[in-house]
């Protein structure tokens, strides 16, 4: 009997560590949610897609909120650099269509041509996957390690240190973070603060 | 006597050229805003981070005006903008002049967010509006949007808790 007070106890502990983990989203080392987003070209895209990739560099953003637009140059030079080293850049849009129109499917698809985007752009059509992952803006960067266990998060933050103007960045922490899982060393910052906007819902 | 009626009249129409200021923005990288946000006054300091672009932000904008209007004596309402400089004579002078807004407004350039973000509050992601509510003894961070109702009654659970 009191074993099974006990295994219940734990069992209720952990649930209510899994609910409060679930709503604030993953911290480093959570194995992060494989996912089936539609992609700008019609077709799902997962991260089990990419076979070979050692890590992924998934970016929640958009085409509405101007950080995001200020760093779509250099996530799409992230993704020239790094998708044939393993880490290709996944981009996912979280808003409500409904409630910005500019983020529509149609609209993504339109900004993807002009700007010449060659990474995967994915609507999050149903609003479920930003939740998991606890993204709360636009642009949210999670750098994802390939592991036996799953793609488990090393990074959580800003791409760079200066949304403004890329010429003046000093720090650049995603590709400090990418350099570092390539290499198979330990890395410094794992986290920072990136300004955005709020996931419109 | 004709002379002094012109002088007077020609005053007046600079007077009134006057009133029509061009607005003068308050830019400031974070060593400059800092102080806003450790006023020592005896008024209660609600500070409130949006941008012109910012679709929530500007929905709860006029809440904050309607606040210090409401609360003269006891408040003072900051509104820290957060608009990029390329649409300060675009975008948020127009905005100011438009509205007619009360309140202060400073603008907040700079862009190592990272350095800056958490000494506003340690909870605050980043993501905009946020609002602080603050005094001499107390310090309330809301990483929310309000209605003219919740902001009023936040205020007031402030006020009451002191």
């Amino acid at each position: 009997m009191k074993k099974t007070i006990f295994t219940l106890l734990v069992l209720l502990t952990t649930v209510a560590f899994a609910q409060n983990s679930r709503e604030k989203g993953y911290d480093i080392g959570a194995i992060a949610t494989d996912f089936k987003l539609k992609n700008i070209d019609g077709k799902s895209v997962s991260l089990s897609d990419f076979k070979d990739a050692k890590g992924f560099i998934v970016v929640f953003t958009c085409n509405t909120c101007p950080y995001a637009v200020a760093y779509e140059d250099r996530i799409e030079a992230l993704n020239k650099k790094y998708a044939a080293k393993g880490y290709p850049v996944i981009a996912i849009m979280p808003n409500n269509v409904k409630t910005k129109p500019g983020d529509s499917m149609k609209a993504m698809q339109i900004r993807a041509k002009e700007k010449g985007f060659t990474f995967p752009y994915l609507m999050d059509a149903d609003q479920s996957i930003y939740p998991q992952y606890g993204a709360t803006k636009t642009p949210h960067i999670y750098i994802l390690e390939s592991t036996d266990l799953g793609p488990v998060v090393q990074y959580i933050g800003a791409i760079d240190d200066n949304y403004k103007d890329a010429a003046l960045v000093k720090t650049k922490y995603v590709e400090n973070a990418v350099d570092a899982l390539l290499n198979g060393v330990a890395f410094e910052v794992h986290k920072t603060k990136a300004i955005g906007c709020s996931i419109k819902l | 006597m004709k002379y002094l009626l012109v002088l007077v009249i020609l005053l007046n129409l600079a007077c009134k050229s006057d009133q029509k200021d061009p607005i003068i923005l308050e830019v400031h990288d974070f060593t400059g805003i800092a102080p806003y946000l450790e006023l020592k006054g005896s008024k209660t300091y609600v500070v409130n981070f949006w941008a012109t672009w910012c679709a929530p932000c500007v929905k709860e904008l006029p809440h904050f005006e309607t606040l210090q209007e409401n609360y003269s004596d006891s408040v003072e309402v900051i509104l820290v903008s957060l608009d990029f400089p390329h649409q300060y004579e675009t975008k948020l002078k127009p905005f100011i002049q438009k509205y007619n807004l009360k309140s202060k407004v400073v603008v907040l350039d700079d862009p190592d967010m990272n350095s800056w973000i958490p000494k506003v509050d340690p909870q605050w992601d980043g993501a905009i509006p946020v609002t602080l509510i603050y005094n001499a003894s107390k310090r309330l961070f809301y990483s929310r949007t309000f209605t003219y109702k919740e902001l009023e009654s936040e205020l007031k659970t402030f006020f009451k808790n002191l």
